[in-house]
């Protein structure tokens, strides 16, 4: 839904401002997005400062070491600390990212940070993503065959391998679809770039024996036609893949078969 | 988004299920895109070609039937092509219901009205009557 002014409830307004560690030299100050679920307050905007010679230089570094040092009850998800997993994806310095693989220095001072936009917060960085999770299990991401599983395995060429390139290497961690405008608007029925890549990644793999079904689930003038190529999705991608060329991969081929 | 409750949310990302259309009206963006800009051209070099004659040599030469049949091509292409355009737009912002068929109608009359009334002009000079 277009939203030009946010909810009376989720106006964010100036938080805390941590005290600075005593005797450190190196400080980087983060402003951070805070809410609690837990009474009935606004969000607020949080300041820390962030001491640099005892610090990793990653954003996520410095956010495990205001959880340490300084707040503990700061809440953001992650797992792997080197972009593979997804989970630490938020809005650094206005652009959506991988905290892990994002440092400290590359951002403007002080660095803020927020969850990902227009999603529903749990709590302070974390999004709820039960809805981007569903419109991927809705594009069915496995193998749909009819022929009979063969002996030892579904071969396919070096040529046909090479076309998932691009596609298989996305860790859904939602960077893409979230700084989507037409997902913002639209998020309950646009799949979005992520699940688009994806159903592409799909359509595209030789051993797949289902292509028209999954063209025809997506042939939707809101599951697929809301992207306007407007292209924030490529531009975030931590990974560098580019989901608005994969889409236009999707809308080429359903003219294909019609023309 | 709201939620109506004790629904999973792959019941509300399925919702009613793939309209299967869609590609049709994006084709045709495509189509009127490209038809627009060599229009266009057409209709600047016509109009420049109006500057600083009198009416009634204005009217002869809109009225003639090479130029008349470029007005009119342009103008049922322009009008098609922001029918489409408009319907992206409402279906993008509108989400309301009672709001968002209201205004799909009234793209549909404005450019049913809008398209006729200038074709009918281009006509009318064209047959003169």
């Amino acid at each position: 839904m277009v939203e030009l002014t946010l909810p009376k409830n989720s106006k964010v307004t100036e938080g805390k401002t941590w005290p600075r560690a005593p005797k450190s030299t190196h400080l980087t100050e983060f402003k951070v997005y805070r809410w609690n679920p837990d009474g009935n307050a606004n969000p607020s905007i949080d300041t820390y400062y962030v001491d640099r010679d005892d610090c990793g230089p990653m954003v996520l570094d410095a956010l495990i070491w205001i959880k340490n040092n300084i707040d503990p009850t700061l809440a953001f998800r992650r797992s792997c600390r080197e972009g593979v997993c997804g989970s630490c994806a938020m809005n650094i310095d206005g652009t959506n990212t991988l905290a892990c693989t994002k440092a400290i220095d590359d951002n403007k001072d002080p660095v803020k940070i927020y969850p990902l936009p227009h999603q529903p917060v749990v709590k302070d960085l974390v999004p709820d993503l039960k809805n981007f999770y569903a419109q991927y299990a809705s594009i069915e991401p496995w193998l749909h065959t009819t022929t009979a599983t063969p002996e030892k395995e579904w071969k396919q060429s070096h040529t046909d391998r090479a076309k998932l390139d691009g596609m298989y290497e996305c860790i859904l961690c939602a960077c893409c679809s979230t700084s989507c405008p037409s997902y913002w608007w639209n998020s309950d029925r646009y799949l979005g770039p992520a699940a688009l890549l994806q159903a592409n990644r799909w359509v595209q793999d030789s051993r797949d024996e289902a292509t028209g079904e999954r063209l025809d689930n997506l042939e939707d003038p809101f599951r697929l036609y809301r992207c306007h190529t407007i292209m924030n999705c490529s531009k975030a991608c931590p990974k560098g893949l580019n989901p608005a060329k994969e889409i236009a991969t999707l809308k080429k081929a359903l003219v294909d078969r019609q023309l | 988004m709201t939620e109506p409750m004790f629904r999973t949310p792959l019941r509300r990302v399925r919702g009613l299920g793939a309209a299967r259309s869609g590609t049709g009206h994006f084709w045709h963006q495509r189509v009127t895109s490209v038809a627009g800009v060599l229009l266009t051209v057409a209709l600047i070099v016509i109009v420049i070609s109006l500057l600083g004659r009198s009416h009634a040599a204005a009217v002869q030469i809109l009225g003639s039937p090479l130029i008349a049949i470029l007005m009119l091509l342009f103008i049922i292409n322009t009008a098609y092509h922001m029918w489409l355009g408009m319907q992206e737009i409402i279906l993008d912002y509108v989400h309301e219901d009672k709001w968002k068929f209201l205004a799909l109608m009234s793209n549909t009359f404005f450019v049913s009205v809008v398209g006729l009334a200038s074709a009918f002009a281009i006509l009318k000079l064209s047959f003169g009557v």
